[in-house]
């Protein structure tokens, strides 16, 4: 007998799980049209790696994440794909997201599949691999990428290996009837992870509500070392860190994963997926959907195709629709209110409920909190809801993260026992959202920051750079004039006695050198003032014309080609001409001016010094 | 009785001279390079660096702030800027300042790419380095860096870029909070 252990708080809410229960599992059957999308569980949505129009086979991958955390998608049938487009999505918003649909040829045409007879010849990272690529993420709730939840990290040794079967929620029975029908498959699942992770205890924990499962599994576990638990019905037993909690008498510490304290915890449609794609070579392409509530005629079990939508599934489980007053996906804790039936059935969607308007009724209006305490006492996280819902309320958030929001596992058990009808989970939901959005925010400003300041160190970089040439320059020049006046200076006391006349020009150069690198010096850190005097100064003005010159031709011939081909920027090329055409007069103004002045230059130049 | 008064008074001034030497050097040896609280102020600015304060940048802002200016004339920052600048430095919160602007939903910019001319005017005016491109070739906006700050829209000589309202998706969607007004007198009322 497995010893077990108690959780703080918890519900015993009316269960409501023997409607969907007295059927078998039925086959949803063929939709007229399966709708993908492409995030389907937590991490990065994966890309289409097929055309619109195209035909896939049964089981072919059409969408995969090339890079960052995900799994692939692929087709539940044969078909051809219709469109890649925005469609609407299980999720709580009611918004819609990118989705391939599929429309069935009915022929269920399997593409090629490998399956493996003896996974342990492989290696565990070929293994994770098929996992990977069988598409398959947790199917209880997050919807976790299940090859890299088994690949935990190095230091953490999982010693303790959960397959959560305790399913807690009222209404759900989609794993109980797992349980039941295949219970072979999901061993065969649980012998898989465990060999991947080699833990010293595999246990299943079933709740004591679902006594045909636990002897499904106990005959099909004869003679193995995996324990069955059979844990005293509560909600929310079935939670990870409750389950962790009645197994093994130990918590997952606030902020940790259960990895963490050496254990892992596993869906029970998780194990049966794994198994198929390891042994079978089956990606993940249907699951188990309950259809439950007293406005469907045949409630029960369907075995579905991923992408199903949930208006099919509601028309083969006989929905009187007139009697539906609430869709809810999931249970009636944790779901959510659907707003439409196009929804499609996703990895992680495990029940429906039409319920009538006397099953499920509007809630009543909230009334003031009166302190009665009655929620800390359900509280399975043993928070101090509350609080919480002040803090939330007043949205001081600080302080409600302070009182560690983000342990709560939103369960609903507070709501439900709160005699003020106040939808608290709502609160806190509403609350980490808005912390979330907050820290993205945070985090956005932060990058921009650096950003902003690598750009500015950049900029000042760059003009001290500028600066070091132009000094660079400016020496460079001042030294080469120094050379010509010594030169010149030699030349003149060289040819003291040969010529006056080369005297006298000798004494005008040495005054011009004196007076450029005069200039030179003064003026060399402003930006280059024209002097004026100089030959090599008119070549420059000259080249500049020359430039000016060849930019106005490229862009006339730019603005012909517009014109010839009638493009729209014919306008935007006008106006740079004509501004080219102003430079070319200002380069060749600028030109004759240098022109005339040094025509006065040496006179000039004899006045000022 | 004197020989008391003088070690009292030694004793004393002992003291001060120990406890000054291990102040002075601990204000040497601890010494805080810059105003710790603009690092504080900045932190708590969006970091648009838009420029509609009338400072080149959040920095500047914030240490204009230090130095006791007004806390409201950021508008991207908005109510929730000027709350969170009021509780650090324990002034009364202010109304934003519409000489600077008024508060606006997030937006980004958007080069309409075909008419983008390569001029790299919005290149150089980008204060975060958001926009991409080079001379003659075609920029565009890195959406995941822009701050919205709309520096990039008046450089443009084709006037090709807009700012465009982000609307939120599903990726960013948040839970509302629960709508209460009604009380359980007005159940009747309200179903009927």
């Amino acid at each position: 007998m497995t010893q077990l252990w108690d959780f703080s708080g918890g519900i015993h809410p009316p269960e409501h799980k023997d409607i969907s229960t007295a059927r078998p599992i039925r086959d949803a059957g063929m939709p007229a049209q399966l709708v993908l999308p492409l995030q389907q569980h937590i991490g990065d949505p994966a890309e289409a790696i097929v055309e619109v129009g195209e035909r896939v086979l049964k089981g072919q991958k059409i969408a995969d994440v090339k890079t960052g955390m995900g799994v692939p998608v692929h087709a539940p049938t044969s078909g051809v794909i219709e469109s890649i487009a925005d469609f609407p999505v299980p999720h709580p918003s009611g918004m819609a997201d990118r989705c391939i649909t599929l429309k069935p040829d009915g022929e269920d045409q399997c593409c090629q599949r490998s399956p493996v007879a003896d996974y342990r010849s492989l290696e565990r990272d070929e293994v994770l691999q098929i996992i990977r690529d069988a598409g398959i993420s947790g199917m209880g709730g997050a919807g976790f990428p299940t090859n890299i939840k088994l690949r935990p990290p190095r230091d953490r040794k999982v010693s303790t290996l959960i397959l959560n079967g305790a399913e807690c929620e009222p209404y759900i029975t989609a794993d109980d009837m797992t349980m039941r029908e295949k219970a072979d498959e999901v061993v065969a699942g649980l012998k898989i992870m465990a060999w991947i992770l080699r833990p010293e205890r595999c246990v299943i924990g079933i709740e004591d509500n679902k006594p045909e499962a636990i002897a499904a599994l106990r005959k099909a576990t004869e003679g193995t070392q995996t324990e069955i638990a059979v844990v005293p019905t509560k909600y929310p037993s079935g939670g990870e860190k409750q389950l962790i909690q009645i197994l093994t008498g130990m918590e997952v510490p606030s902020g940790g994963i259960p990895a963490d304290i050496g254990v892992m915890c596993q869906n029970i449609g998780t194990a049966v997926a794994v198994a198929n794609a390891v042994l079978e070579g089956t990606p993940l392409i249907s699951r188990i959907v309950t259809i439950t509530g007293e406005a469907v005629r045949e409630p029960g079990n369907f075995e579905t195709l991923i992408g199903t939508p949930i208006k099919h599934l509601l028309g083969q489980a006989g929905v009187n629709q007139d009697a539906v007053s609430r869709l809810v996906l999931g249970g009636p804790m944790m779901g959510y209110t659907l707003t439409t039936e196009a929804v499609p059935v996703i990895k992680t969607t495990n029940c429906v409920i039409a319920a009538t308007a006397a099953e499920l009724p509007a809630p009543p209006p909230e009334q003031p909190c009166i302190r009665c305490g009655q929620c800390a006492e359900a509280c399975p996280m043993e928070l101090l809801p509350q609080q919480l819902f002040w803090h939330a309320k007043a949205t001081e958030f600080e302080k409600a993260e302070h009182l560690n929001l983000f342990d709560c596992i939103e369960c609903g058990a507070c709501s439900y026992v709160c005699p003020s009808s106040i939808p608290l989970v709502q609160y806190y939901r509403f609350a980490k959202g808005e912390i979330r959005a907050q820290q993205a925010e945070q985090l956005k400003a932060d990058r921009a920051r650096e950003r902003f300041e690598a750009r500015q160190a950049r900029l000042e970089r760059e003009q001290q750079e500028k600066e070091l040439r132009r000094k660079e320059r400016a020496q460079a020049a001042a030294e080469a004039a120094a050379k010509k006046q010594a030169e010149a200076e030699k030349a003149a006391a060289d040819g003291q006695a040969v010529d006056e006349r080369a005297a006298k020009s000798a004494l005008v150069e040495q005054a011009l050198a004196r007076k450029k690198a005069k200039a030179q010096a003064s003026q060399s850190p402003a930006p280059s003032a024209p002097p004026t005097e100089e030959k090599p100064d008119i070549e420059a003005l000259e080249k500049q014309l020359e430039q000016a010159r060849s930019k106005l031709e490229t862009m006339q011939g730019m603005l012909d080609d517009a014109k010839a081909q009638q493009a729209d920027n014919v306008e935007k090329l006008e106006r740079a001409v004509a501004k080219n055409h102003d430079r070319v007069q200002r380069a060749e103004e600028a030109l004759s001016e240098a022109r005339e002045k040094l025509a006065a230059g040496p006179t000039e130049s004899q006045t000022t010094h | 009785m004197w020989t008391s008064v003088l070690v009292a008074v030694v004793v004393l001034l002992a003291l001060a001279v120990v406890f000054g030497g291990l102040l002075g050097f601990a204000a040497e040896r601890f010494r805080v390079e810059g105003n710790p609280l603009v690092d504080q102020i900045d932190a708590l600015l969006p970091q648009t660096q838009c420029g509609q304060c009338g400072y080149p940048g959040c920095r500047p802002y914030a240490e204009s702030i230090a130095e006791g200016g007004p806390i409201n004339k950021c508008p991207p920052g908005g109510e929730s800027t000027i709350k969170a600048l009021a509780d650090l430095l324990d002034v009364e919160p202010e109304p934003l300042d519409a000489e600077h602007g008024v508060e606006q939903v997030k937006r980004v910019a958007v080069i309409r790419e075909d008419e983008c001319i390569g001029c790299t005017k919005c290149i150089q005016a980008c204060p975060v380095d958001a926009i991409l491109g080079a001379a003659k070739h075609m920029h565009t906006v890195i959406e995941s860096e822009c701050t919205g700050c709309d520096l990039c829209v008046d450089p443009c000589p084709v006037d090709c870029i807009d700012m465009v309202t982000v609307e939120p998706d599903i990726r960013t969607w948040t839970w509302t909070p629960p709508k209460s007004g009604l009380i359980a007198t007005d159940r009747q009322g309200a179903s009927a």
